[in-house]
């Protein structure tokens, strides 16, 4: 399989006072792949997508789409590129059929000539079409705009949060749509804050302040996490992290739910740390090992 | 081509769809042509007058009727103390005051020399001016029929003609003025907000990845407003013409040929300001207080700008209104042919080019 | 919750029956459920189900259309003013002014919650000591990444020791490590006695809280513990508990 795009050295800042929104940023992303950007607002992945989509101009570095410099052959990317921003962008007036037409005709295609594509997505919307698209629900929207942006068979998609706000159930509903894209040999370059998306791509990014913090495959990045990780419960959830970060062999701990999570020096022995909770006044101890996940290997890429 | 027709069928959808664009878009200069048309107005008719009589002879009386036989005075009240003067002007109740000496009847037979008093309300400078000259002009009037008979030594006798407006209806000048002012700020407004609407809610960022023509978007947003605001023109029209009796004495097709250009010329700074612009609010904003004011203050029809200050007068040249105003009105009320409006309508066309050219320019196809 | 208190914690927050209604669309269906004292509830659903209306009215900011509440004793009906006295609130969008500065900040909230002068000055330098911001303090609070103000926004709301701290969807769009931290200062705040309300759109968040409530179309569908609701509907997440409600959703925005 190709490459489809090539990041190199990647900088940009908006202002001179604050820290760049993209900082040093290298990777490539493989032709056909559902690659993930993973990260919280602010940590420069919607600016990334845009300098990919040739909406804005780097301040340094470069960057290739199918060969195609976002520099200086814009215009071809822009051919081959299916584009989705971060809220919802379709005209609110225009009816689901009307929008889909406009953007087909937009594109020198036409809604017949490549139903194909869409059709499974559509079928999902098909009872509003004639609809305004601002009284759409959240997850119907996106659908739509999914839709309009692969309509002109696009050879890579970029989709910029698009689950954000959206409805649990379709928000389910459109990572399938998205992992079915792959079978028409489509990239997909998607950003989302949500760590149980990332686990749906083949590759993820995890991004934090403009810096890439590692690429893997879901599974090859959860195997990267260093230590034995350990559940923790017990009766007075409050003062449990507190009690075990006094504890000596305690690495780090912190809230994961309804257990927390910690990490132990090598050799620490559990029962120990049984009768320290017990005499801090906890009960109702449980500590076992537990698997790792992104969430867990990204709170620890994060720490200082 | 195609994409042409799908650009143009999709604004349309929008305007339509949009009541408030359409209340707009017809609702403002509908409105503004019947409040100038019929409720503005700084012609004399009816205006109330006081008559302070000391007189209170025959002479005086029938001067007294003559006024108020005419269309242009009203006597409101026929009082007999001065002071009745003062209290009449403050409430407002009347705009001149006429007062007959003691002796006036007297003097005229016995002197043949009387003085009357003419006072007006001063506050409204161009009214009292146009008061005390109809008022003037009845008394010299009534003095003719006096001296009915009488050939004296040296007479000149001015014959004054109002060409184009004989009554001096000041629909004349209004009408072509608002028409120029609401044509404007209808079509700089309406696609001010049209491309900066599409920054706003994230579609153009669609557009700009879909590789389209810069050209193709500007052309396509003012297009239907190209089509709508020519609707306008026509109903401005037949309001002014029907309503206001306005004449069109030239040709109707030149009209409606200057008011294509003119309709571009503010379409295309409508669509500049749009691109400068980031957010609805502030294209406005610029629209509105950005070219309301100047265009009225410097088109001509409210102010004489041969009136003005040297550099104000540089000023009025760059207001395009100022130009189709000259236009509107040479092409009305003088009948005028292409001949007469050549270097205007040059000037004109010159502007939207400008614009359109400016438009392009600055029209970014990035988001930065 | 803790085992160990043999009699129950007063309730800080009761609803019976709760409605809002909008002619004829119902936004909030009959609702009841109680809160303890000290206890973390989340209150979840997806957008459009009533989570929001639900709120406002438990903050005297919605007259209800009929039903009771009660929070941290006060009747929502009849005694507005002393219940917002005794709540705080964090909205989604934070309410700090971008264009102040911390410090500024807190002092403004400080004084709109009637602290006096001398309470106002220490109170802000002891919370700017608590969040280590001491180098930050005079920085405009736009220039700040989003989990700094998070962490104020949170701390300013509850500068007047309110008995309630309502959060409406505070952690959206935030890196896996604030949210840690911001919901240790969650608990931090229910060890000292704060019952804290919390909606939020997201389901993992639901493991964080002692009980949780589930609401589809203007009504609970499920409330209890985390753990007691996974085992009653078979699942392995509150995600998965939400998923199998939601399918059944009509009002889904």
């Amino acid at each position: 399989m190709g490459i489809a795009v090539t990041i190199e050295h990647l900088n940009k800042s908006f202002s001179k006072t604050a820290a760049p929104a993209v900082n040093d940023v290298s990777f490539s992303v493989n032709a056909g792949e559902l690659f993930g950007i993973v990260g919280a607002d602010g940590a420069g992945k919607s600016t990334l997508l845009r300098m990919l989509t040739t909406l804005i101009l780097p301040d340094s570095g470069k960057a290739r789409v199918f060969g195609f410099d976002v520099l200086n052959d814009y215009r071809d990317i822009r051919k081959q590129a299916g584009y989705m921003p971060g809220r919802f962008s379709l005209y609110q007036d225009l009816t689901v059929e009307e929008n889909l037409h406009f953007f087909a005709t937009l594109f020198g295609t036409s809604l017949e000539a490549n139903y194909h594509l869409i059709a499974d997505i559509y079928k999902q919307i098909a009872p509003y079409k004639d609809r305004r698209a601002g009284r759409l629900s959240g997850g119907m929207k996106q659908k739509l705009a999914l839709c309009c942006a692969l309509i002109h068979h696009p050879e890579i998609m970029f989709l910029d949060e698009p689950t954000t706000g959206v409805d649990p159930v379709s928000r389910k509903e459109f990572w399938m749509i998205l992992t079915r894209l792959k079978s028409l040999g489509i990239t997909v370059i998607v950003s989302t804050p949500y760590m149980d998306e990332a686990g749906l791509c083949d590759r993820i990014a995890l991004m934090d302040k403009g810096t890439i913090l590692a690429i893997d495959s879901p599974a090859n990045l959860v195997k990267r996490f260093p230590y034995d990780l350990y559940e923790v419960k017990a009766s007075n959830r409050l003062t449990l992290l507190k009690i075990l970060r006094s504890h000596q062999r305690v690495l780090s701990a912190y809230a994961f739910g309804e257990f927390a999570h910690a990490v132990f020096t090598d050799g620490t022995d559990l029962s120990e740390v049984n009768v320290y909770l017990s005499a801090a006044g906890q009960s109702g101890i449980i500590i076992r090992p537990v698997a790792p996940t992104i969430e867990d290997y990204f709170v620890y890429l994060l720490q200082p | 081509m195609k994409q042409f027709f799908a650009f143009v069928k999709k604004e349309f959808a929008h305007i339509l769809r949009d009541r408030k664009t359409l209340i707009i878009l017809f609702g403002l200069p509908v409105s503004q042509i019947l409040i100038y048309g019929f409720a503005l107005t700084n012609e004399v008719k009816n205006s109330r007058i006081i008559i302070i009589d000391h007189a209170g002879d025959e002479q005086s009386r029938k001067l007294t009727q003559k006024l108020d036989a005419s269309n242009y005075f009203e006597v409101y009240r026929v009082a007999q103390d001065i002071s009745a003067v003062q209290t009449a002007f403050q409430k407002g109740e009347v705009k001149m005051a006429v007062v007959f000496p003691a002796n006036y009847g007297n003097d005229l037979h016995h002197q043949r020399r009387a003085q009357i008093q003419l006072i007006t309300d001063g506050s409204d400078p161009n009214l009292a001016a146009a008061i005390r000259n109809y008022a003037s002009a009845i008394i010299l009037e009534y003095q003719r029929e006096l001296n009915a008979g009488i050939v004296l030594p040296y007479q000149i006798v001015p014959q004054v003609r109002m060409l184009y407006n004989p009554q001096l209806k000041d629909a004349h000048n209004f009408v072509p003025g608002v028409m120029a002012l609401v044509l404007m700020l209808v079509c700089v407004m309406m696609t001010s907000i049209a491309i900066v609407k599409e920054k706003e809610t994230g579609t153009m960022e669609i557009l700009l990845v879909s590789s389209f023509k810069p050209l193709l978007v500007i052309v396509t947003k003012a297009f239907p407003y190209l089509v709508l605001s020519l609707f306008n023109v026509v109903i401005i029209l037949l309001l002014s013409v029907f309503l206001l009796d306005l004449p069109v004495n030239g040709s109707i097709a030149l009209l409606f040929f200057e008011s294509t250009v003119f309709i571009i010329s503010s379409l295309a700074l409508g669509i500049l300001i749009s691109i400068l612009t980031s957010s609805q609010q502030v294209a406005m904003l610029v629209s509105l207080m950005g070219l309301l004011i100047p265009t009225i203050l410097f088109s001509g029809f409210m102010f004489p700008i041969e009136n003005m200050p040297y550099p104000l007068q540089l000023i009025s040249h760059v207001i395009p209104a100022k130009w189709f105003y000259g236009i509107v009105q040479g092409i009305m009320i003088k009948g005028l042919g292409i001949g007469g409006i050549w270097k205007e309508t040059l000037i004109l066309s010159g502007m939207a080019l400008l614009f359109l050219l400016a438009s392009l320019k600055s029209f970014k196809i990035r988001l930065q | 919750m803790n085992i160990q208190n043999y009699s129950p914690a007063p309730l800080a927050i009761v609803a019976e029956q709760l409605s809002k209604r909008y002619g004829d669309f119902v936004a909030t269906d009959a609702i009841s459920f109680d809160v303890r004292e000290g206890e973390i509830f989340g209150f979840l659903g997806a957008n459009g189900a009533g989570k929001t209306t639900a709120m406002k009215m438990l903050c005297g900011l919605l007259k209800p259309t009929s039903g009771k509440a009660s929070v941290a004793g006060f009747d929502v009906h009849s005694q507005v003013q002393e219940l917002k006295r005794n709540i705080g609130y964090m909205g989604q969008k934070f309410s700090l002014y971008d264009d102040l500065s911390i410090e500024e900040n807190i002092r403004y909230y400080a004084g709109i919650y009637g602290l006096g002068r001398k309470e106002i000055r220490l109170k802000s330098l002891d919370l700017i000591e608590t969040l280590g911001l001491e180098q930050e303090r005079a920085k405009l609070v736009g220039s700040l990444p989003v989990g700094w103000k998070q962490k104020v926004a949170f701390s300013v709301a509850l500068l007047h020791k309110p008995k309630v701290l309502f959060l409406d969807e505070p952690t959206g769009g935030v890196d896996p490590l604030t949210r840690r931290q911001f919901w240790e200062m969650i608990y931090e705040a229910a060890g000292q006695g704060t019952t804290i309300f919390i909606t939020t759109h997201y389901m993992d968040e639901a493991e964080y809280c002692d009980r949780i409530s589930i609401m589809v179309d203007g009504r609970i569908e499920a409330l209890g513990p985390p753990a007691e609701l996974k085992e009653r509907f078979g699942a392995a997440s509150v995600n998965e508990v939400f998923y199998q409600l939601a399918r059944t959703a009509n009002r889904t925005e």
